[in-house]
């Protein structure tokens, strides 16, 4: 019995799905969200390397910084929501700042540390050939922080999308994938809500697969800063 | 005070046992700077590698201070010629054309010279490739064509004329050997022999054009050339 009910919803939901899809409603909630979590990644990252970069670089940016980073990272994204819609009401500005908020952090602290583990050689290499400090930043510090740059990319993105989901159930007015299921719920709609969760998982995977794959294929794999193990 | 006496090495390999080093032996006295010079193969770095205590003479006894070596230790330290300060993001001509990169040398003329630096160390073929595609070798050589001969051997001049650190050197440049040691030891290949010991007792700062210097770098090369004329 229980089998050919789970089998049973597999095929609704996958009608559901293909419907949605046909009729675009979910590739324009796919694009809402999508929308909220670039803005808000796109400001993390931003954010996120700035801040790094100078509290790697400064002592007095890091003795300042670094208790406040150690303070609001353990603070749920989500808590912050109600906070951001009372702020901004309910919409896109109150989703990106959660966005935002959960994405900053990995970024913030993955710079930070790359920043400070490049290699000294390298440092004193080009300084000796010359490097003076916009050079020895951009062509010594960034690539040589870039395989921690990335992961920070890739924590960021995966928090984003954790994060945009939420806050879209709280705080999205209309459309969004998180939105769907917050009002599917209203309806008792479990084909609806998997048929979301379903597309939420797929470009989760997708993103990381293609899009942080092949960024670390064409840089830090191919420069061999860091290695595939071997078959 | 490094006492080498009788050292023999043999290396198994599935094709038999293989006589790297054959009987050598040469001293370096305390604040010496002593040359190994000899064509490829002749178990420079195997004798180098014994002295550091990274595994045993199959045969003779290595004295450093009077103790017999066993293992490594903190009273002798070893600097491979690994510059391990390539930038492993840029490839072979990007990692030689850094310094004149800083220097603000077009990016057409840097390309050109470094691609003739590259030939001198029989690498243009590799101009494309990024460091971790090369072999170590292949890596020393495009660092030795990023730095100049005469910033290396400035360098290593002067740390030991601060330090006077008793010194074993290996090199395959005859007149760094000349502008360096207090004592050369050619060896022959195959197997590895201490064909010679050839003091050098020119004045310091040594001065590279000076008759007495070319003089000196003569009767190395004929030492040299001799023994190549023997095998
Ligand atoms: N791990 C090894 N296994 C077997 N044979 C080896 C090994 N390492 C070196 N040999 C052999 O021992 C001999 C001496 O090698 P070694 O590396 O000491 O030469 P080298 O004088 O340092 O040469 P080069 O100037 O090319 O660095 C060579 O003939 C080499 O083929
Ligand atoms: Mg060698």
């Amino acid at each position: 019995m229980k089998s050919v009910l789970s089998v049973g919803i597999f095929l609704v939901v996958g009608k559901t799905l293909w419907a949605m899809l046909g009729d675009g409603t979910m590739g324009r909630h796919a694009l809402n969200t999508l929308f909220r979590v670039f803005c808000g990644l796109a400001l993390a990252a931003a954010t996120g390397l700035v801040l790094g970069f100078l509290m790697a670089r400064f002592r007095p940016v890091e003795r300042f910084f670094l208790p406040l980073v150690s303070a609001l990272m353990p603070i749920p994204s989500l808590a912050w929501a109600p906070v951001f819609i009372l702020w901004f009401g309910l919409g896109n500005t109150a989703t990106i700042l959660v966005v935002f908020y959960a994405a900053t952090f990995p970024m913030v602290i993955n710079t930070w540390t790359g920043a400070r583990a490049v290699n000294p050689l390298w440092l004193r290499a080009a300084g000796a050939m010359g490097a003076n400090g916009g050079a020895m930043f951009w062509k010594v510090v960034v690539p040589g922080a870039s395989p921690f740059i990335i992961t920070g990319l890739r924590l960021a993105f995966q928090r984003a999308w954790i994060a945009v989901v939420g806050a879209e159930m709280l705080a999205a007015s209309a459309f969004g994938l998180g939105w769907v299921i917050f009002d599917a719920k209203e309806f008792l709609n479990a084909d609806i809500m998997l048929a979301s969760l379903a597309v939420i998982g797929a470009i989760g995977f997708v993103f990381e697969r293609l899009v942080f794959g092949s960024l670390e294929r064409s840089t830090v794999l191919r420069w061999g800063m860091v290695r595939n193990v071997k078959a | 005070m490094i006492h080498v006496t009788e050292v023999s090495l043999e290396y198994d390999t599935p094709h038999g046992k293989v006589l790297a080093v054959d009987k050598a032996s040469f001293s370096a006295a305390e604040s010496e700077f002593v040359c190994l010079v000899g064509p490829s193969g002749c178990g420079k770095t195997t004798l180098l590698n014994m002295i550091a205590g990274f595994f045993p003479p199959s045969a003779g006894e290595i004295r450093v201070a009077g103790r017999p070596v066993s293992g490594q230790g903190l009273d002798r330290g070893i600097v491979f010629q690994d510059f391990a300060q390539l930038f492993p993001w840029r490839t072979a001509l990007g990692n030689v054309a850094f310094g004149l990169e800083m220097k603000g040398v077009a990016k057409e003329e840097r390309e050109r010279v470094a691609l003739a630096q590259l030939r001198l160390v029989k690498l243009e073929k590799f101009a494309g490739a990024h460091p971790h595609h090369l072999s170590g070798g292949m890596q020393q050589r495009v660092a030795i064509a990023a730095l100049t001969r005469e910033e290396m051997q400035r360098l290593l001049a002067e740390v030991w004329r601060t330090t006077r650190k008793t010194i074993v050197y290996v090199t395959h440049n005859v007149a760094e050997a000349v502008y360096l040691a207090d004592r050369v030891v050619v060896m022959t290949p195959h197997p590895g022999r201490v064909k010679a010991v050839v003091g050098i007792r020119l004045p310091r700062p040594r001065d590279p054009l000076s008759v007495e210097f070319l003089e000196q770098q003569k009767s190395l090369i004929a030492h040299l050339t001799r023994q190549e004329e023997e095998t």
